[in-house]
């Protein structure tokens, strides 16, 4: 039998409202062992409220020799920011 | 007196099952589960610390590390189970296990003690002891329902340990004066829904239950297992051998 | 073409990650090193540990356990950052049971008395913390990250072992006796544990070319020399280096001559305590082997009850 154990990637929300953040992974043989080594392990200092782990195999990235491909073609529409549109003088709460 | 002696069964078991569990520290199966063992472990050792304050207050004279470093061992209340050795993992688990499940039912009628601290305590362990059973529960089941191998290691311990599970529920005069002041847990009370916890899990385990034989008793009244000692002289070796130092 | 984007990338300060192109020299050094750092996290484990059952208080007991426990943790950080080069942790352990990665020398050490919860806390921990504060700007992004968790969570240990000895120092005659002693007997060890001199350390260019390494060893060993000796002094203690003296030209403190020969007896296998160190972490590994695979057998039958 292998000894390599699945590596699941933690995700903590530190405060209820906040989102989950990525905090690094760990080894677990099932998801109940994931979740309590995860709380044993990143949450030692009272950092969270919640936490996701998530089987490292699911994770889906994008590779970074397509960086440019991925990122680069939203560097030029500024029109998804807010500061892109002239608002005239004295309008509020737009 | 009678509630000093209380309050010192309840701290006993965890200051000693808390140094049981930090042996397993750099020796557990994995790293991961190295430091869940020693988060229990600090925890119970947190748990002992808020009671030997509080029976130093009760006492006036010695202090909360008097009481865990310079008592012999007829002066110390804890069960007998929490001072057995670790043994192999699977000792370890069905030891925390039924401790926790004890403990879980134990604490949640000692919350609604007429004693302020003992109930603002038992309110406060109760959400550790509730992780220890959680914890100590699913290794139950891993272990129960792993391998051939594992299934009949956690037998084994289960039936060794088992005459230890007595003493949970026994009441003596102290518990029974304290009781009827509202103050201490009827732990025959508890029993019922001890079995429950017990039952299912066994159950989820594919383990079975051990039948009732012989019942280790004693550790009311200072008796205990040849074990504690070697535990104390072991935990109690610098505050004996120098006396006058502070640390 | 590959290799001057990579050094143009680390020259303007960006982080390498785990999908970039990476020459595979600077993945090798970074397992070596990622690896060697994660291991001597969870070895070190074992010096301390020794006292746990012992520790004189319930407060210094809660206060160690935690302590060597966040070294699990920081070798687990460790382990997480090396997997993302592309070895498991499982073949990480195997080379340390193989004897073809290392660990920091001094763990090969044993402690002896309390005071050594002391001196390993300040000294020990002390160096580790200068090396680490310097590496959290290591280029390797996992690795950079790893660093900066684990200095947030050291910051209490060094104080904690900076404690002890204050307090043995002043304490009883024997109680100084001991603190003097964990002295003399880890100050040597502690400050080579920023490695060989620059000159005798062959793979220094590369990993400053990389900035997988910010400063070099001796840098480091001074700047924690510079830091110690006041605090020897404030809490009555000396540290064990007739040569020891503050240089006003240089700014630095000179000190005395190493023995690197000692020192190299230990790395390869010549210390009081390296069997006992790795024989213990081996024990632990097959002791378990039972646990984990009863725990796969029970998940492998879970995923075969689910049917969807």
């Amino acid at each position: 039998m292998s000894e390599n154990t699945n590596v699941w990637e933690v995700f903590i929300q530190s405060k209820n409202g906040l989102a989950h953040k990525h905090v690094g992974n760990v080894h677990a043989s099932d998801k109940e062992m994931a979740l309590q080594n995860a709380r044993d392990l990143y949450t030692r200092r009272n950092e969270g409220s919640c936490i996701w782990v998530v089987k490292s195999e699911y994770i889906v990235s994008s590779e970074s020799e397509d960086g440019e491909a991925f990122f680069d073609p939203s560097n030029d529409k500024m029109y998804r920011h807010p500061t892109f549109y002239n608002m005239p003088e004295g309008a509020k709460h737009i | 007196m009678s509630l000093l002696n209380y309050t010192l069964r309840i701290a006993d078991s965890s200051l000693i099952s808390g140094q049981r569990l930090a042996e397993w520290c750099t020796n557990a199966h994995t790293l991961e589960e190295d430091i869940a063992l020693s988060n229990i472990a600090l925890d119970l050792f947190g748990q002992a610390n808020i009671l030997l304050e509080y029976a130093s207050e009760l006492d006036g004279n010695k202090t909360a590390d008097d009481f865990a470093f310079k008592r012999n061992e007829r002066e110390f209340f804890n069960l007998k189970m929490t001072e057995q050795p670790n043994g192999h993992f699977g000792d370890t688990i069905v030891k925390l296990f039924l401790f926790s499940s004890f403990n879980f039912l134990f604490y949640n009628k000692l919350s609604q003690s007429k004693n302020k601290n003992l109930s603002a305590f038992a309110f406060k362990s109760l959400k550790e002891v509730k992780y220890h059973l959680k914890h100590s529960k699913s290794w139950m089941v891993r272990l129960g329902d792993g391998t051939k191998e594992s299934n009949k290691k956690v037998q084994e311990s289960l039936n060794s340990l088992w005459e230890f599970t007595g003493e949970f529920f026994e009441m003596d005069e102290i518990d029974n004066e304290l009781n009827k002041k509202g103050i201490g847990v009827n732990n025959k009370s508890i029993k019922e829904d001890w079995n429950n916890i017990i039952n299912t899990t066994l159950l989820d385990s594919k383990l079975k239950r051990p039948e009732d034989g012989y019942m280790q008793t004693g550790s009311k009244s200072g008796l205990h297992t040849e074990h504690l000692g070697r535990l104390l002289s072991e935990m109690q070796y610098l505050q004996r051998a120098y006396p006058d130092a502070k640390w | 073409m590959n290799e001057n984007k990579f050094q143009d990338k680390i020259d303007s300060e960006r982080k390498i990650e785990p999908k970039d192109w990476m020459p595979e020299a600077y993945r090798k050094h970074l397992i070596r090193q990622i690896s060697q750092h994660a291991h001597s996290e969870i070895i070190g484990m074992q010096p301390e540990g020794n006292w746990i059952s012992r520790a004189p208080s319930l407060r210094a007991k809660m206060i160690l356990l935690a302590k060597v426990q966040d070294e699990a943790g920081h070798g687990l950080y460790l382990y997480s950052a090396c997997e993302t080069l592309g070895v498991s942790r499982q073949e990480l352990i195997q080379q340390l049971h193989d004897g073809k990665a290392k660990y920091s020398s001094i763990f090969n050490y044993p402690t002896l008395s309390w005071a050594d919860m002391g001196a390993i806390g300040w000294l020990v921990d002390g160096a580790a913390i200068v090396n680490q504060v310097s590496l959290q700007r290591t280029s390797y992004g996992p690795y950079s990250r790893g660093m900066i968790k684990i200095c947030k969570e050291e910051s209490f240990h060094q104080r904690q072992g900076y404690e002890i000895m204050a307090e043995m120092a002043s304490g009883t005659p024997e109680q100084k006796e001991m603190a003097q002693d964990a002295l003399n007997r880890f100050w040597w060890p502690s400050i080579m544990m920023f490695g060989p001199h620059d000159g005798d350390s062959p793979r220094t260019g590369n990993a400053m070319k990389w900035k997988i390494k910010r400063q070099t060893n001796d840098e480091l060993r001074q700047s924690f020399i510079d830091k110690t000796v006041h605090q020897a002094e404030i809490i009555g203690l000396t540290i064990p280096d007739p040569d020891l003296k503050w240089n006003e030209e240089r700014g630095h403190y000179d000190f005395g001559k190493m023995d690197w020969d000692e020192f190299w007896d230990v790395v390869n296998g010549k210390g009081p305590c390296n069997k006992q160190r790795l024989d213990h972490h081996k024990k632990a590994h097959i002791d378990g082997k039972w646990v984990r695979e009863a725990a796969k057998a029970y998940s492998k039958k879970q995923k075969d009850l689910i049917i969807n």
